[in-house]
Formats: structure tokens, C-alpha cells, sequence
């Protein structure tokens, strides 16, 4: 098994250099450069031609690549020129902000699947399981912007029973418990916002596990050594249609960077999604670069984690 | 000249492994295995599961690459490529599950129609003429071509893959557990039906199983495989009346007897067998617990056996 | 009491199609008795593995009627927490395919050390592994110790219905069900295992209903055979009766669609026909007769019986009495010439 999660870890390596190359060529080919949206128009071209000479914006790409990535691995991704700060320092509280949002959206996520899925496998074809899978075809059916937005007009603005915007309330030390409560009060609508219509894959994906499960040959020769009903289901059918699940969740987070997006921008709550919309309004280069380098690496690490907990619980995998 | 024939067949496939997918090894399938077949007769291939029966049959084919060796087919060499004539269409196949081997989304008209559009350009009506004509000759009423396999049971889906593999005339047919997964009685059906039209076009079956029953009862000369290798083949008789080597013994003295009054008589001597299975296993075969080379015991008879000496 | 173990008395187990319903086991009557093996042959949609689910209580949606009397008491349709103390502990079965039949994610100890657990609640963790390596040992695994802990995967065919079959005799049943036990194996294997049954019946003094559709299984190991055609029982005789002097068209047909030991015969019977679908299965009069068309319809009967032409041998319509193979009667006809 060691020799599988070895052997994953150096695909990604190359996966995410490959990445990291394509992110650059992409913002290579964006009009304009560093220097373009920085300066006055009126100084001399020949001063800034000089300029762009001294920063070494006009060699060849490898090796504005070669300098880029070196400072990247030692944490200089360059300058933010809307907010005139280093985009490491920018990315940094956004990053904490997204993470703990996205923390929250999977476990409401995990909340609602897994009992519903449950439910609708197990009891498939009753009216619950139709109420259930009624939902999951909303869900499929809702664009998740439009549904954010009733969710902050309901209870954002009708009800108040949310805040508004942003990731915490003003004038509290950081720290403290008040601080902390304020900042779940925060993220829990747009995490609940997110997570009623993203659980909805795995809603239907769990509820197909057990239906599929339940018609095994074992679950017969377990009713058949005398198992109680109940038994069947914890021992036999739920451990086995959860292995699926379980390996879907690096997945989930793929699909988290996309509900961020939206939903971020919202809310008004200052994460990546956030910023990458914001810096692509105000062609941030430095700091669109750096946002999509890190959610493709995020997505690469999403299917790396699946891979690796498939190969932890699943026995056909781990021996070998 | 044989009409077929195999010369050492090998077909290995690679054990990848390491950190980094290296091959580390390979499954010897097929170990050289060699045998020749006339034509218009019935060879059966015998072996059980992992014993690289079916592997043999689908490298004469071209479903498995060969990875050593020579099969020739009235006197052509079949893997070397850039031939003028395709020899292949001379050669096909019948699958062992008529369940799975016939596309459920394609109608019967397309599913034999398949080999001939790969080989003959024929206008939409002869096509449609040809199938009527196979039908009729698979013993299916012509209103079958626009139907689905699902439509169909268990024998007539088989009769459609006959059809289909009848399409080219071909002269041999490789036969892969042709019946192990059909009822008693529509096994009977599509065993007497492929003797029929054995006769009727002069075919020639390589007839894998590992249903010594029907071996028995289908073919003229048999060959037992076991880990890849050959352990004896010879005629139908040499090998149920004179088996020489402990494996195919072991092998016929675990056919069923249909008559419950020896079943006593049975039982013993299969543990006889069985005895004598384990005390000369060393003798039989290698360290690696592989057949040795064939030696012959007669004209038709060849035995895995150590060379002596 | 005497030695009877299991009485089957008009047996019909339905299913639902659409809305209405059909029956897979139509009224079928039979007794088991204690040592037993008593085979069911037929082929697919004969209704046999219907029978021994309907025994086993492990239908979910079929609707039951008749009686399933076993330990004094009808068990046809009975409570689930009464089915379940029955099930694993006085009967239990063995499966066709031991590689589905095994639970992927579990080690195979634990999967027998569960049928122990669920009916021997007092035992320690530690009697019951020694329990479950003790029947590896008895149903012939070579390192039971070592196979405890491995996965289905892990083992070979024949391996993996031994863990099967031990998981059946776990707790030394009375009633023992083994559908197509061997169908799935090589013949080496199938004989090691058909042995291994003979043997572990001799110790438990256990009935065995034996569910297959090859006629050579049942000649090596049936006491008593039926043949179901349809969802009924055809024909029903001890074995040296039924190969020697089989009566029903339909017994008499599968015997002779199988390639013989005599190399004589070229030309295998073929049944004509095919095996009807359980919504198209012929309610009234002989089952069998739409597949015999040659023989007269005044042969059969309006509602056909079984009938006792021997002792302990019954055969179901009159039709037997007329039959012969289209064939047999031109060579009989030749035969009489010369």
C-alpha cells in the first residue's frame, strides 16, 4: 500500500509542475505586463523599456518562468498592484477564510447526505425516499448563484438572523471567543447556502450505493447466517456503500472551488473565490495567477486524497 | 500440411510493479504450446480455469498479442502483418456467454451484418439477403433481423453468434465454452446445430471447454492444458481410455458418473487417483510445478513426462 | 416424530409482476428426512432456487402460501426475529457463486466468526476464532490461521466456497440448503467439494437439499431426487430408480440431452421449444405437453396429478404412459424389420 501513496505522490509532482507552467504561459499571453497598468503614460517608452530590461520582462518565457516559480517555492508571488501589497501576504487571510468556509459547507455537506442518502436507499421507492429524491432534483436543477441569493435575501435581509457580508464582525480582538463566534456566524449561511445544493451528488450517489448493495449476493448469506434486518444494513450494506463515499471526498472539494466562487462573492466574503473575481474585474495579473495556481493545486490534492483513502479502506487496493 | 497449426505458442503477459510501474515479471498464460488441427475435424482444448485455454484460443485469433512462436494456417504465418489477403477472416470466434457477447443496442440485422461490412462491400439489399440467408441456415425465422438480443433466449442468442461467425464462410471456428453457460437441453441444441453445419460447410472447430462430457462427445482429438502447458493430447481414446499423465487422470476421474449405482466404485477410485495425484506430483512436474516437454507414447498419444536419464 | 426433518406441503410462492401475481413454486409437496440428501434438478426457471429461498424465508417481496413445517412449526411466513434464531443456527445454505456470496470487505474469519456470534452470544471473541479456525481446519484449509485474516480476493474459487460451507455448518444445522454448490467451480474442484459435503453430512446427521441442474451431481450425491418442471415437481423417486427407470417425458428428455459414456449415440435429444417465462407458464393442464406436440392430447391429463407408479415413486400426469421419443419410434421400427 506505502508503495501505492508513494508512487501517487510522484505523479503529482509532475502534475502540478505541468500545471504551473500552463498557469504561467496563460498569464504570459494576457495584454500587457507588470509594469502596464503601474506607470504613468507619460514617461518616456525608452525609460520604461529600460525598466522592463531590468526586471527581466523581455527574456524568454522558461526563464521568466525559472525566476517566477523560484519565488513562488520561497513565498514572493509578486505584487498586488490594486492593493499595493505582496499577493503572499494578500492570498493569506483569504486562503484561512475560504479553508474554514469550505470546512464548514463539507461537514453540513456529510450532515445532510448521509442520513438522507440513508433513508432513500434503504427505504427506496417509499414516499420519503420520493420526497428525498424530489429534493436532489431541485438541487441538480437550482443554479447555485440564484439560490445563494434567495438564501441572503431570506435570511440575510428579511429575517436577519445572518449577517450580511463579510467574515467577521468589525472591533473584536482577534482570538478571542466572541471573535470566533462571530466569524461561524459568518460563514454558516453561505456554507448551508452551498451545502443544501451541492450535497444533492451525494445524496443521489449514496442512495445508488445502497440500492446497488442491497442486491448483492453477501447480503443474502448474511440474512441467511440469521442477521437481523438492522444488522444487515449497519454491518453489511452501510460499510460497503460508504467506501465510495469516503473516496469521493477529495472530489467534493474539486466541486467546492467552483460553489466558492459564487457564493463568496455573494456573501461578500472575502475568500479566494472573492478575490479571483475581483482580480480578474481589475486584471490583478500577479494575483489571478497565483488564485488559480492554488485551486488547481487543490484540485490535484482533492484527487490525491481520494486515491489515498480508496487505498486505506478499501482491502482489493490496500494488499497488493 | 496441417491446416492449422501452433508451434510453441507463447503469449506472456506483464506483472508491473515497483515504484515506478516497471514490468517485474510476466504470467507465462501461454507456455509454449504447439498442436495441429485437419481440417473438417473437432479439437478440443481441455483445461481448467487459469490454465490458458481460452488465452491460446484468442491469440489464433489476434485478441491476444503473441509474444513467441508461429501459428500457421494453410501454410500462412497469422502474426506477421502487411499480408495481401487476410487470412483472419478465415478464422473466428464464438464467445462463451451469449448474455454479454452480442451488443444489446444493435439489432440482430446489424450484429451479423458486422463482419460483413469489414469485409465485403455489399449494397444494403444483398447485405439484407445474406442475413436472411443466415438465419435461415442458424435455424431463425427472418423476421429476427430487427430484433434485440434480449428478445431472444439463451440458445437462439447463441445461434445469432454462430451466425455472425458464419457470416464470411470462415473455415475454422474457435469455440470458447461455446455452451457452459446454457440450460441441459439448449446445450444439446447448439451442440447438434454446430455438428450440422461442421458438415454442411466443412468446418473446422477448435473447441475450448473445460467440460470433458461435451469434449468427449464433440471432438475427434484433444489436448490438455494445465498452467500454460500441454500435459497430454492425443486421440478422444488415448486420452478417456489410456490417460498416461496423472493430471488428466486426475481430471476424468472427476467427471460426475451419470449412473448413481457406481457411485461408490467412483468415489474410490477417485481417491485413488487422488492418492496417486499427491505421492508422484514430484515426478509429473517441475520444481516451478510446470509439465515437462511432450514425449510420445504412440502415433497419436503425446505425455508430459521427465526426460528420463 | 420420526425422521422426518422438513415437510413442504403446498408450497406456491408468487411473485409480483405489474399487478398481478405469478407463481414461481406451484404447489409443491415434498419431505425431507434427517441424513438425507434429496436433490432438486431442473433447469433454469424450473422454479428450484424459488423453492429453496421460499424454505430459507429469503424472499423480500413474494407472497407465501402452503406450509414449511420444520422443528414443529410452520415457518412459511413467520416473524423475522423467529426466522432469524431458524436461520444460521438450524438451517442454513450454501451458495452458487462463492465469489458474490463473500463480503469483499471483510476477512473471511470474521464472515464465519458472524454466524457463530449471532446465535452463540455468551461466547468469548477469542472461543470464537478458535471455533472458526477449527471448521478451516475441518473443511479442509490448509493454514486456517493464516486465512482468517485474509479477503475474499485472496483465494481461489474452491477456497472461497469452503469458507461458505463453513460458515454454514457453523453451528451444526439441521436443515442444510446448497444451491448449485459447485456450478461455479472446476470439475477437480467440484469433486473435492461434493466430497467434502458427503463427508461433513455423515458427521452432522443433517438433511441436505441439494439444488442443481446437472444430472451427474445428483447421481453422485442425491438419496432421493426431484425433478421440477415449471414450477411444479415432474417426477419424484430415489435415485437408482430415477436413472434407471425414469417415467416423465421431461426426466426421460434430460437425461437424454446429455452426451452419454457410450460414444454411440451421435446425435443429442433436443427438447423442442423453449423453457417458458414465469408470466407465460401454462396454468392449466400438462406443463410439459406444449413441448412433446408429437404426443396425442387425450394422453394427458385436464389437471394433472402425481401419481404413485411404484412406492416412493411419483410421477405427475398420465402422459408417461404414452410417451416416446419421435426418433426412437422409426427405430423401433427398423429393429422389428431385421
Amino acid at each position: 500500500m506505502w508503495k501505492f501513496i508513494v508512487r501517487r505522490l510522484f505523479i503529482t509532482l509532475p502534475q502540478v509542475l505541468l500545471l504551473s507552467v500552463l498557469i504561467f504561459l496563460m498569464a504570459q499571453m494576457m495584454p500587457g505586463d507588470a509594469l502596464s497598468g503601474l506607470i504613468d503614460p507619460n514617461i518616456d517608452p525608452a525609460a520604461i523599456e529600460k525598466q522592463r530590461e531590468t526586471l527581466g520582462l523581455n527574456n524568454p518565457w522558461y526563464i521568466q518562468y525559472t525566476d517566477w516559480i523560484t519565488g513562488a517555492l520561497q513565498g514572493d508571488l509578486g505584487q498586488s498592484f490594486r492593493y499595493k501589497m505582496p499577493v503572499t501576504e494578500l492570498v493569506e487571510q483569504r486562503l484561512i477564510n475560504t479553508f474554514w468556509l469550505s470546512v464548514a459547507t463539507l461537514i453540513i455537506t456529510y450532515i445532510i447526505a448521509i442520513p438522507l442518502g440513508i433513508t432513500s436507499g434503504r427505504y427506496n421507492d417509499s414516499w420519503a425516499d420520493q420526497l428525498i429524491t424530489g429534493y436532489t432534483y431541485i438541487g441538480f436543477a437550482t443554479p447555485l448563484f440564484i439560490f445563494a441569493l434567495v438564501m441572503l435575501w431570506v435570511f440575510g435581509y428579511q429575517l436577519g438572523w445572518f449577517p450580511t457580508s463579510g467574515s467577521v464582525a468589525p472591533g473584536l480582538t482577534p482570538g478571542s471567543f466572541d471573535y470566533v463566534l462571530s466569524k461561524i456566524q459568518h460563514l454558516l449561511l453561505p456554507a448551508i447556502s452551498m451545502a443544501l445544493i451541492t450535497t444533492v451528488n451525494t445524496v443521489q450517489y449514496l442512495r445508488s450505493e445502497i440500492i446497488d448493495t442491497k442486491q448483492k449476493d453477501f447480503i443474502i448469506t448474511a440474512r441467511a447466517k440469521g442477521a437481523s434486518e438492522s444488522r444487515v444494513y449497519n454491518r453489511h450494506i452501510l460499510r460497503n456503500s460508504l467506501l465510495p463515499i469516503a473516496a469521493f471526498f477529495g472530489f467534493e472539494i474539486t466541486g467546492l472551488i467552483g460553489g466558492t466562487v459564487f457564493v463568496e462573492n455573494i456573501f461578500g466574503y472575502p475568500g479566494m473565490g472573492d478575490l479571483f473575481i475581483q482580480s480578474i474585474l481589475l486584471r490583478d495579473y500577479s494575483v489571478v495567477t497565483t488564485v488559480v495556481l492554488l485551486f488547481g493545486i487543490a484540485s490535484i490534492l482533492g484527487a490525491l486524497i481520494s486515491d489515498i483513502i480508496l487505498s486505506l479502506v478499501d482491502p482489493r487496493i490496500r494488499i497488493k | 500440411m496441417a491446416f492449422l497449426k501452433v508451434e510453441d505458442l507463447k503469449v506472456h503477459f506483464p506483472i508491473r510493479g515497483g515504484l515506478f510501474n516497471r514490468k517485474i515479471g510476466a504470467i507465462k498464460a501461454v507456455d509454449g504450446v504447439s498442436f495441429e488441427i485437419e481440417q473438417g475435424k473437432t479439437y478440443g482444448l481441455v483445461g481448467e480455469s487459469g490454465s490458458g485455454k481460452t488465452t491460446t484460443g484468442r491469440a489464433i485469433v489476434g485478441l491476444n498479442d503473441i509474444t513467441e512462436g508461429k501459428v500457421t494456417y494453410e501454410g500462412d504465418e497469422l502474426n506477421k502483418k502487411g499480408k495481401a489477403i487476410d487470412p483472419r477472416r478465415d478464422i473466428q470466434m464464438i464467445f462463451q456467454d451469449p448474455y454479454s457477447s452480442l451488443n444489446p443496442k444493435k439489432r440482430v440485422l446489424d450484429i451479423i451484418a458486422e463482419p460483413l461490412r469489414n469485409y465485403e462491400k455489399l449494397s444494403r439489399q444483398e447485405e439484407k439477403n445474406r442475413v436472411h440467408e443466415l438465419l435461415e441456415q442458424v435455424g431463425l425465422s427472418p423476421e429476427s433481423i430487427l430484433k434485440y438480443p434480449h428478445e431472444f433466449s439463451g440458445g437462439q442468442r447463441q445461434r445469432i453468434g454462430v451466425a455472425r461467425a458464419i457470416a464470411l464462410k470462415p473455415k475454422l471456428i474457435i469455440a470458447d465454452e461455446p455452451v457452459s453457460a446454457l440450460d441441459v437441453s439448449v446445450q444439446a441444441q447448439v451442440l447438434n446445430f454446430m455438428q450440422d453445419i461442421q458438415k454442411e460447410l466443412n468446418l473446422t472447430y477448435l473447441f475450448i471447454s473445460h467440460d470433458l462430457g461435451i469434449v468427449k462427445h464433440m471432438c475427434d482429438e484433444i489436448g490438455i492444458m494445465y498452467k500454460g502447458r500441454y500435459v497430454e493430447s492425443g486421440t478422444k481414446q488415448d486420452i478417456f481410455n489410456n490417460p498416461q499423465h496423472i493430471y488428466t487422470k486426475r481430471l476424468v476421474a472427476a467427471i460426475p458418473d451419470i449412473d448413481p449405482k457406481k457411485r461408490e466404485e467412483k468415489k474410490q477410485f477417485r481417491q485413488e487417483v487422488q492418492t496417486e495425484y499427491e505421492q508422484s506430483y514430484n515426478d509429473y512436474f517441475d520444481n516451478e510445478g510446470l509439465a515437462y516437454g511432450l514425449q510420445s507414447v504412440s502415433d497419436t498419444h503425446l505425455v508430459a513426462l521427465p526426460e528420463k536419464g | 416424530m420420526s425422521k422426518e426433518l422438513l415437510e413442504i406441503k403446498n408450497l406456491k410462492t408468487s411473485f409480483r409482476i405489474k399487478d398481478d401475481y405469478y407463481a414461481a413454486v406451484d404447489d409443491v409437496s415434498l419431505t425431507l428426512n434427517k441424513n438425507e440428501v434429496l436433490g432438486i434438478v431442473g433447469e433454469s426457471g424450473s422454479g428450484k432456487s424459488a423453492l429453496a429461498f421460499s424454505v430459507m424465508g429469503l424472499h423480500t417481496r413474494a407472497k407465501i402460501e402452503g406450509n414449511i413445517n420444520f422443528k414443529d412449526e410452520n415457518i412459511a411466513n413467520i416473524s423475522p426475529a423467529k426466522l432469524n434464531k431458524l436461520r444460521g443456527e438450524d438451517m442454513a445454505m450454501i451458495f452458487q457463486d462463492p465469489l458474490t456470496a463473500l463480503n469483499p470487505l471483510m476477512p473471511v474469519g470474521e464472515q464465519i466468526a458472524e454466524a457463530i456470534l449471532l446465535h452463540k452470544k455468551d461466547m468469548s471473541a477469542k472461543q470464537r476464532r478458535e471455533k472458526v479456525v477449527d471448521l478451516l481446519n475441518k473443511v479442509g484449509i490448509p493454514r486456517p490461521e493464516h486465512t482468517y485474516d485474509q479477503f475474499p480476493h485472496e483465494l481461489s474459487g474452491g477456497m472461497r466456497q469452503r469458507i461458505i460451507i463453513a460458515t454454514a455448518i457453523a453451528n451444526q444445522p439441521e436443515l442444510l440448503i446448497a444451491d448449485e454448490p459447485t456450478t461455479a467451480l472446476d470439475v477437480t474442484i467440484q469433486a473435492q467439494i461434493l466430497d467434502l459435503i458427503r463427508d461433513l453430512k455423515e458427521d452432522m446427521n443433517a438433511g441436505i437439499i441439494l439444488i442443481t441442474h446437472d444430472l451427474g451431481v445428483v447421481a453422485e450425491m442425491a438419496d432421493r431426487v426431484a425433478v421440477m418442471y415449471a414450477g411444479q415437481i415432474v417426477e419424484i423417486a430415489d435415485v437408482e430408480t430415477l436413472f434407471d427407470n425414469p417415467k416423465h417425458p421431461y426426466t426421460r428428455s434430460l437425461l437424454n440431452s446429455m452426451p452419454s459414456e457410450d460414444e454411440s449415440q451421435d446425435k443429442l435429444h433436443v427438447i423442442q421449444g423453449i423453457v417458458p417465462s414465469l408470466q407465460n407458464l401454462p396454468r392449466k393442464g400438462c406443463r410439459f405437453s406444449a413441448r412433446i406436440p408429437w404426443i396425442d392430447e387425450s394422453a394427458h391429463e385436464e389437471n394433472p396429478e402425481l401419481h404413485e407408479v411404484a412406492p416412493g415413486h411419483f410421477v405427475r400426469c398420465t402422459c408417461h404412459n404414452h410417451f416416446y421419443f419421435p426418433d426412437e419410434s422409426k427405430e423401433e421400427q427398423v429393429n422389428g424389420v431385421s
